[in-house]
């Protein structure tokens, strides 16, 4: 036994270990009530964007799809959620919406957590010139009101799903590079950071061997709290002008029920069920962010 | 507060501004390589219109040379002219500010008043009926994009009851003048303002119920109590004012969001302010309009963490107090 044992590589230790941190996460999250609620609500609307194709057609999205149906018909049988202004099934919009709310919330997230983060890290690391200039990046981004910058982008650079995520992407990584630069700052007075520096260690093995991975919990916690702002951020964007009617996110499809009257027509199945998935799947998020927050910073149990 | 501490954060805030105006210089004229293909009457403009065009513009001559005509324009605040209704910017911006400045200030005041009572009560009573209450209210309301506020407020009161006008700024045809018509701006105002209010309610309650839990654990707060003070004194005179300081500065920073939903609060009660000007110039592709209405939001919300800062200054004497 203790002979096998002392045959496992520094590399597998550090796996074993790192699981063996994923578990106690995972048993954590399976008594924190809220959290785990969160968890299984991401879960069903992740399995239900995954299997959109074989919920709904996707030619049922097309405008000549609607042709033949009933405009603004209330539930029935065949459409469980109503039809739209031009005949298209909601409910069919709604399941591929997701894909839509979906894929731009957590690609957004992708580039703000990758440029909050490099910035964060630096502006934390790196003292002089272009740390404070970094700093002054971050400040004036903290500053200019997200949503204004984010439409202006969106005007100038394109409309298509993927501008849409890159701009939301770069107008919310303000506060994570915030974070995590007062977290790298306490870190770096760690004995081991010191110790790593003192042989001879350079800033970029220092920062991605030793600070990141220190830091790595809190950019977890924090992305999953910037997935919901992210999708909040693609409805207003969608729900002002941007985005494809014909492959509709929620907003988008919230667009489409303001524009077509159906608040004043009484058409609830047209803009209830969107607003609902949205509130829905931003609690879920947000609710499972703060339970990882609690885990990996025990200051904040109890909260 | 001493003169020092006004001065620096006067100076902040003025070249912040400045970054603003070079940054959208920037965002307009050099990530945007040709802001005239985005002008829809382009295909019909003779070659001598479209010289007139470059020209009112400003695209004329080197980029440095752009630049320098852009910031002489900037500064005796002419934008040009809009390319959907081709009047003056300036006269837009300035016919529509007040009805926003309005609308924005009714709601971040009683945001704030709201927020600040549940946020304090909720973090007072950690763990309360009134706590587990509010916070899942909160949070909840966090969740809303505030358009969506809007449409269920338009829908279930404005629609089923009558009690509300469902959008526009007054009626028409109503006098416009004396009593009635307050009265009447006022009555268009409600929706809005409530829309706006319950779109940020839920994070400026989050944020001061945060720094009041910060604030239990502190030493003065026991003092207090073993000085015999009534628990309610102990939280509104002790508890409160320190926890209102680092909201302060978070509020001012949630402003910027605040600014964002008036855009769609506007639009879904066609409410003729800046937002609703911001979502037609969206939908115009209206450069000129959109170049000035981010200042113009970019300038409010430096305006209001500048007062933040000084309110900081007020409220915390050892800021900026001389050493």
């Amino acid at each position: 036994m203790s002979i096998e044992a002392v045959q496992v590589s520094p590399r597998q230790m550090t796996w074993l270990r790192r699981r063996r941190a994923l578990l106690r996460v995972w048993r954590e999250l399976r008594h924190d009530r809220s959290g785990f609620t969160g968890l299984l609500l991401l879960v069903f609307f992740g399995v239900v964007a995954a299997a959109a194709p074989l919920i709904a057609d996707r030619s049922e999205l097309l405008a000549a799809a609607g042709r033949n149906n009933p405009d603004l018909a209330a539930p029935s049988a065949k459409f469980l959620l109503g039809t739209d202004d031009i005949g298209r099934s909601v409910l069919s919009q709604l399941v591929w919406g997701s894909r839509v709310s979906l894929f731009i919330g957590l690609l957004a997230t992708v580039v703000a957590v990758v440029i909050g983060s490099t910035v964060g890290l630096i502006s934390g690391y790196v003292k002089g010139r272009v740390g404070s200039l970094l700093l002054a990046i971050d400040d004036f981004f903290l500053v200019v009101p997200f949503l204004p910058l984010a439409i202006v982008l969106a005007v100038i650079l394109g409309r298509s799903p993927v501008t849409l995520a890159l701009v939301i992407g770069f107008t919310s990584w303000a506060g994570s590079a915030r974070l995590v630069r007062a977290q790298v700052l306490s870190l770096s007075e760690r004995g081991y950071v010191e110790r790593a520096r003192a042989l001879g260690a350079n800033s970029r093995h220092v920062i991605l061997r030793h600070v990141l991975p220190g830091v790595a919990p809190l950019i977890i916690a924090n992305a999953t709290l910037i997935v919901p702002g992210a999708i909040l951020t693609e409805s207003t964007l969608s729900f002002l002008g941007f985005g494809d009617r014909l492959s509709p996110s929620w907003g988008k499809l919230l667009d489409g029920a303001q524009s077509s009257g159906s608040i004043t027509l009484n058409a609830w199945w047209y803009y209830l069920p969107p607003g609902i998935c949205i509130i829905t799947v931003v609690l879920a998020f947000t609710l499972f962010g703060r339970a990882l927050e609690r885990i990996f910073d025990p200051r904040l149990a109890g909260r | 507060m001493n003169f020092l501490y006004v001065t620096k954060k006067l100076l902040s805030a003025f070249l912040t501004l400045i970054a603003v105006v070079i940054f959208n210089f920037f965002l307009f004229r050099v990530v945007d390589r040709d802001p005239l293909a985005k002008y829809r009457g382009r295909s019909k403009l003779s070659i001598a219109q479209r010289e007139i065009m470059i020209e009112r513009l400003g695209l004329n001559g080197s980029k440095w040379q752009q630049f320098i005509t852009y910031i002489k324009s900037t500064a005796r605040l002419d934008f040009g002219r809009s390319f959907d209704s081709t009047r003056p910017v300036l006269r837009e911006i300035s016919d529509r500010l007040p009805a926003t400045l309005l609308l924005v200030g009714i709601s971040t005041i009683l945001t704030i008043l709201i927020g600040v009572y549940i946020g304090a009560r909720a973090g007072w009573q950690r763990g309360s009926r009134f706590d587990r209450v509010s916070t899942s209210a909160t949070m909840v309301l966090y969740a809303t994009p505030e358009f969506f506020f809007g449409m269920l407020l338009l829908a279930f009161i404005a629609g089923r009851t009558g009690w509300f006008p469902t959008g526009g700024l007054r009626d028409v045809g109503a006098d416009t003048s004396g009593f009635a018509s307050i009265l009447d701006r006022a009555h268009h105002l409600v929706l809005p303002s409530l829309t706006l209010t319950l779109g940020y309610l839920g994070s400026y309650s989050l944020i001061m119920r945060t720094s009041m839990l910060e604030t239990l654990g502190e030493d003065y707060l026991t003092t207090a109590r073993a000085k015999g003070l009534r628990d309610r004194d102990v939280m509104m005179r002790h508890a409160v004012p320190n926890a209102l300081l680092p909201s302060v500065s978070f509020i001012a920073i949630s402003f910027g969001f605040v600014i964002g939903g008036a855009i769609t609060t506007e639009t879904v009660f066609s409410y003729p302010g800046l937002g609703l000007a911001t979502a037609d110039a969206i939908r115009n592709t209206d450069l000129p309009m959109l170049q000035a209405l981010f200042l113009v939001a970019s300038s409010a919300v430096i305006i209001f963490n500048l007062l933040a800062d000084l309110t900081y200054g007020l409220l915390d004497p050892r800021i900026g107090r001389a050493k």
